[in-house]
């Protein structure tokens, strides 16, 4: 049945002869060595799509208009106190059970949910019955409609592809144009080379073309994705 | 997995008279072929972007040794376990053991063709004694039909609905006989019920990577169904697959790159999901994979850096070079005979199990340049099956019949003078079969005659008219 131990040591020191041998043929890896690490240190800027150089304003209509083209649904609510409510009328709309599951997310647990009883929240990662999920964001990128979540104890990541209903709030002040700007927030919030175990980008309900080509929404992550935008 | 590459024409023949599968690709056209020339029209960098994207998978391959060493620290130090798989052997044992470690009975696995590549599944069957499920839709489909994908981003690319809905019935035994199974919806909701199970039971997850990212460590997969999110999220163990070449510098040689990606694959602005990872779950985390091991395969690619096909390691198999590969698209993915169909196939197949077995691939290509116009990295895919041929030529592997006309040609091609004294004689000689301004038959010509019509040369050679159209300028 089971052939030799893998030597991982071994099989490291004989990729990396190998590859010395196949790039002979360039400068020794001594003179290219600080420029990598320039690179790693500085990464590069490469030239962003002209659709990142936008207004305010106009980064939010297009970042609207992109995830709902992506089959998703947008609230914009005027401020964070707006947002239980408009949690409850889009489950009421839905006829979803008034029960939600989420993190021990700070600034959605500071939020004004008393002033709607009737909507139960547990906390916790994804169980395999939970029907709807609530996130909260780090960006919303404009440049293609698209969701940043970084797991945790705040986000955990089951709650973005278990339950068939997954609720994502952003807040403007998080919107950004292209992608480079949420690499810019990571390394802000993380520190620079650190990484939460995942960082998510979601842009619309899980999907699939693989029956006949046919394009079909809930394939084995969300059915709906509804995404709360608040102003402000 | 076996190879019938060996076998391309016969293969190619049965896919031709194959109803099912001609129907199924008549679709092709219509679908990612017009999806991604709009996606591209509404970004007018695309262009541009194609060859910053080339430069950076350059840099890198040249740098080869220095990010895969920052890759591996950065990894390690985020709790990743980096194992180096020299064969396509090494790696399966590699994750067996894994396997092994974590006691584990069921995996489910994420999209991966690097896994198709090593024949992962198999082994962990009859190896091992696990139970293997795929979780790409597509790749399920081919997983219970016992086939392989025929095309790298659509695994199922050859299926139609019926042929879905059949098997449905004749699997899924313990669901009513009698239930409704008409509309696509339907088909994925009870593929849905199924996996759901397999997630939820799963000891080990297994997904490919898309990119490797050295200034993180971070893995990235891209998809739009979720099912790799599942996998590697719900198992205790996340096992990642990936090949050398997957590594990118930095976050921005990561986002400049995916803006290509979706674009040139299904015509997406961006996938539904794109997912970097980062080590095991962290110390306080409620979810999230308890152990994360990345396995990195060579399996010939180092070989490949310096030689005249190291263009090829810039692939990032969006796939859009077979949607557009004429061959591809009266043939489809298993013709080929092995992992990687279409022209990428062709260029990369003899390299991974060698030109004799693979010969026939480069050499199914009309040379129409579609791939090489519509290829995100900028690969010249014709000019590198041409050197595949000649490598061919070089070892002596061509049928007889091919050797013969090719230096016979060469011969006349190296000693004008007789090439257009033979070209003077031969061409009235040709008359003899000139029909119409066709031939429908030609001695030699047999099997390319078979097929179709070869026009028949009007009159003088070129070089006759050259010759009298100059002596016209001058006088
Ligand atoms: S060769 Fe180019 S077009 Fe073909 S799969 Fe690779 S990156 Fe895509």
């Amino acid at each position: 049945m089971s052939a030799r131990e893998h030597d991982n040591a071994a099989a490291r020191t004989q990729f990396f002869a190998k590859l010395k041998v196949a790039l002979k043929d360039g400068p020794p890896a001594a003179a290219r060595r600080g420029n990598v690490e320039l690179r790693l240190q500085s990464p590069p800027s490469h030239p962003l799509p002209e659709r990142v150089n936008k207004s305010r304003d106009q980064l939010r209509q297009q970042f609207r208009s992109y995830l709902e083209g992506q089959s998703a649904t947008i609230i914009e609510v005027a401020g964070a106190a707006e947002v239980p409510s408009a949690i409850a009328a889009w489950l009421r709309e839905n006829n979803l059970p008034h029960a939600v599951r989420n993190g021990d997310d700070a600034w959605l647990a500071a939020l004004p949910w008393t002033t709607d009883p009737t909507l139960q929240r547990d906390a916790g990662p994804a169980q395999a019955d939970d029907v709807v999920s609530l996130s909260h964001a780090i960006a919303a990128v404009s440049e293609t409609g698209t969701l940043v979540l970084a797991s945790g104890t705040d986000n955990p990541v089951t709650l973005n592809f278990v339950p068939e209903n997954h609720i994502i709030v952003v807040e403007e002040g998080d919107l950004v144009g292209p992608y480079e700007a949420v690499w810019t927030r990571l390394r802000t919030r993380f520190g620079k080379g650190h990484m939460p175990r995942t960082v998510n980008f979601i842009s619309g309900p899980s999907r699939t073309a693989d029956i006949g080509g046919t394009l079909v929404t809930g394939a084995h992550g969300p059915r709906r994705l509804c995404v709360i935008f608040v102003r402000g | 997995m076996n190879s019938s590459a060996h076998n391309f024409k016969a293969n190619a023949k049965v896919a031709l008279a194959d109803a099912q599968l001609q129907s199924a690709l008549g679709k092709l056209k219509g679908g990612l072929v017009a999806n991604r020339a709009k996606a591209r029209d509404a970004l007018p960098e695309f262009e541009a972007l194609r060859d910053v994207a080339k430069d950076i998978k350059n840099h890198t391959i040249a740098n080869l040794d220095l990010y895969l060493e920052a890759y591996e620290k950065n990894a390690r130090a985020a709790g990743a376990n980096v194992h180096f798989a020299e064969t396509a052997a090494d790696a399966r044992e590699i994750i067996l053991q894994i396997c092994r470690a974590a006691n584990a009975k069921i995996v489910t696995k994420g999209k991966s063709m690097v896994s198709e590549e090593i024949g992962l599944n198999d082994y962990l069957e009859a190896a091992g004694g696990l139970e293997v499920v795929e979780t790409d839709l597509g790749e399920y489909l081919v997983q219970i039909r016992r086939e392989t994908p025929s095309h790298i981003i659509a695994p199922a690319i050859h299926l139609t609905q019926d042929q879905v809905e059949a098997d449905f019935r004749r699997l899924h035994t313990h669901l009513p006989a009698d239930r409704v199974l008409v509309e696509p919806a339907q088909l994925v909701n009870e593929a849905r019920q199924i996996l759901r199970q397999k997630f939820m039971t799963a000891d080990v997850g297994i997904t490919g990577a898309n990119f490797l990212v050295a200034e993180t460590g971070s893995s990235i997969i891209v998809t739009n169904e979720g099912n790799g999110d599942l996998t590697q999220s719900l198992a205790k163990t996340h096992i990642v697959i990936a090949s050398i070449e997957k590594l990118v510098p930095t976050l921005e040689d990561l986002s400049t790159i995916l803006r290509l990606l979706a674009r040139s694959a299904t015509g997406q602005e961006c996938s539904t999901y794109m997912t970097l990872s980062t080590g095991a779950r962290r110390v306080n985390d409620l979810d999230g994979p308890a152990n994360y091991h990345v396995v990195i395969l060579d399996n010939g690619r180092t070989d490949l850096i310096g030689s005249e096909f190291q263009d090829v390691l810039r692939c990032i198999r969006c796939g859009a070079c077979m949607n557009h590969c004429p061959v591809y698209g009266a043939i489809g993915g298993h013709a080929y005979g092995w992992v990687y169909p279409g022209p990428i196939g062709s260029v990369l197949t003899p390299a991974l199990i060698g030109v004799k077995e693979a010969g026939n691939l480069p050499n199914a290509s009309t040379f129409c340049g579609k791939c090489a116009d519509v290829c995100p990295m900028k690969i010249p895919l014709p000019d590198l099956m041409r050197h595949w041929r000649e490598a061919e030529f070089a070892a002596g592997d061509l049928p007889r019949v091919y050797r013969t006309g090719l230096m016979t040609w060469a011969y006349f091609a190296r000693h004008p003078r007789l090439y257009h004294a033979v070209a003077k004689v031969g061409i009235p000689l040709l008359s003899l079969f000139n029909r119409r301004g066709r031939f429908a038959h030609l001695p030699f010509a047999g099997s390319w005659t078979r097929h179709r019509d070869m026009p028949a040369p009007q009159g003088r050679t070129f070089q006759q008219l050259w010759a009298e159209q100059q002596a016209g300028v001058q006088s």
